[in-house]
């Protein structure tokens, strides 16, 4: 069984139509990365797989989602346990204006986990796996707003892990960032594939064939193609993917 | 050419208006250390600010304004103890839980409160608290106790504005990054948001401090007004400002001089109070 399926899902913004019929099958311990153009709704997909689009006023979705086969709009899931289960990075780091600590605590803590202790390993584990432990270990109570943007994206991902999640996503998560920080955050998601189902947002295709395993292509709110990513970039099945991804638009 | 000299002409007037509200300042600077200082060297510091004595038609006379200092810092910190907590709920509230509709209404009575004349709260506290006190504790109903409700109250309006508005300036990225993680509206809003507006937060109250501290008309109807050390929070207290407005009509010579001493003493205490919100706004801008 995938770890999320999409099943006959339409979102409507308003009157608007934000995303059309869209089927797909995300599987356990791969990276999904869904490309388009500005504005074809795949950050709009991806914010529903743990409902941050409950936060938009007007946001309307028919359909189902399913999370190892529990619909995650039924009126009986836990929103709060769904987020924690399927955590999120955004586009701009967002670290909370608090101590490096308190930022990956924080998740932890609001879960209920109060000893010390604990949280002193989930903080270190989860600086550790998200590959800046060694950058921030004598700096724990530093602000987290104080540090460079990658190191503070990386903290983000921590951030996310510490909460023991099993889906990542991530909208655009290097977008800001400069070179040397987006090839760390690659390698980082590459080495999380591993204990985590990944689903990321990229406006960039290298990075795309770079680290993904599936491939999803966005127009106007449709999904044009889903499959292995070498496929969708050496033999794209429909015309506007080649065109796409050959940039003659987008 | 012509242009150029109106433009010189407005820049003129510009200038002078920039220049009236300075000049306004440093007058009441003259006017009130000129007119106090010479009196507090005259009579001493110590005696003049620790002096627990008010009695000015005694002879000698005694000038301590240690009992209304400690009556304006009474009421005060009471106004804060009802005021602040009040204040910031509301303004979390009308920030981050109202609906479109309740906004529609109660911002705008929020805002009425600051336009309504401080001897119509007094009038008020007087009509309804004021009675209040005195059946639930004896006495006249006037004391601490009720300065410090009516104080309360009058100050919400400068705390609610300035709160909702550094509560609303938090990016919503944190609010996001919060619930992204798996935490409710709630826990978001007060371990993530209003931790990061605090600096907006703590501004707000000290100008609702400085607002209380020199607040007078409304004051005088309901704090008893006794020139004596306080005595407990049920018992009445006057403070500096009443003090002032309370005795000026009538006095002359040196109590005259101790009056506008009092007020330059309160004037120090606004200066202080004005100098923090600066520190703590330019702190909070960087």
């Amino acid at each position: 069984m995938s770890k999320i399926s999409v099943k006959n899902m339409d979102l409507y913004y308003g009157d608007f139509h934000a995303l059309k019929n869209i089927n797909m099958e995300i599987e356990s311990n791969e990276i999904t990365a869904f490309i388009g153009p500005s504005g074809c709704g795949k950050s709009t997909l991806l914010k529903s797989l743990n409902r941050m689009n409950d936060l938009v006023e007007g946001c309307k979705i028919t359909g189902d989602i399913l999370l190892d086969g529990k619909d995650i709009y039924a009126s009986n899931f836990d929103i709060n346990l769904l987020r924690k289960r399927v955590g999120m990075v955004f586009q701009k780091p967002n670290p909370f204006p608090m101590s490096i600590y308190d930022n990956i605590a924080y998740g932890p803590r609001t879960h209920g986990i109060k000893s010390k202790s604990k949280l002193d390993d989930i903080v270190e584990k989860s600086l550790r796996n998200a590959a800046i432990w060694n950058e921030v270990k004598n700096d724990l109570k530093k602000n987290a707003l104080r540090i460079s943007g990658g190191q503070q994206q990386r903290i983000c991902i921590a951030r996310a892990l510490a909460v023991d999640p099993e889906v990542l996503l991530m909208d655009e998560p290097t977008s800001a960032l400069d070179p040397i920080s987006t090839a760390k955050i690659e390698d980082l998601v590459h080495e999380l594939k591993k204990d985590y189902t990944i689903v990321m947002v990229t406006h960039n295709m290298q990075q795309a064939t770079r680290v993904s395993d599936k491939t999803a292509f966005f127009l106007t709110g449709e999904v044009v193609e889903f499959g292995k990513t070498e496929d969708i970039f050496s033999v794209p099945k429909d015309k506007r993917t080649e065109y796409y991804i050959t940039g003659r638009f987008g | 050419m012509k242009s150029k000299s109106f433009e010189g002409f407005m820049k003129g007037i510009f200038i002078v208006s920039a220049m009236m509200s300075i000049l306004a300042i440093i007058l009441i600077c003259y006017f009130i250390f000129a007119g106090g200082i010479p009196f507090i060297a005259e009579y001493g510091v110590k005696g003049f600010l620790l002096g627990t004595e008010w009695k000015p038609s005694n002879n000698p006379a005694s000038f301590g304004i240690l009992p209304m200092i400690l009556g304006s810092v009474y009421v005060t910190i009471g106004a804060i103890i009802i005021g602040v907590p009040i204040g910031i709920l509301t303004a979390t509230y009308l920030s981050k839980f109202c609906g479109d509709k309740l906004y529609r209404v109660l911002k705008p009575s929020i805002n009425l409160m600051s336009g309504i004349p401080s001897i119509v709260y007094g009038f008020f506290a007087l009509t309804v608290i004021v009675p209040i006190m005195r059946n639930l504790f004896g006495g006249t109903g006037m004391n601490i106790v009720t300065a410090s409700i009516l104080l309360g109250i009058m100050i919400l309006p400068t705390i609610i504005g300035m709160s909702e508005a550094s509560i609303r300036a938090v990016p919503q990225s944190y609010y996001e990054g919060s619930v992204g993680l798996g935490a409710t509206h709630e826990r978001a809003i007060m371990t993530v948001v209003l931790p990061a507006a605090r600096s907006g937060i703590l501004s707000s109250v000290i100008l609702g401090i400085g607002r209380a501290i020199g607040e007078t008309m409304a004051v005088i109807l309901v704090a008893g007004n006794q020139a004596r050390m306080p005595k407990g929070i049920l018992k009445g207290v006057r403070t500096m400002t009443t003090n002032i407005v309370i005795e000026m009509a009538y006095a002359a010579d040196q109590h005259r001089e101790a009056l506008i001493a009092t007020a330059a003493i309160l004037f120090i205490f606004i200066l202080i109070i004005n100098a923090t919100f600066l520190i703590v706004k330019r702190r909070s801008a960087n």
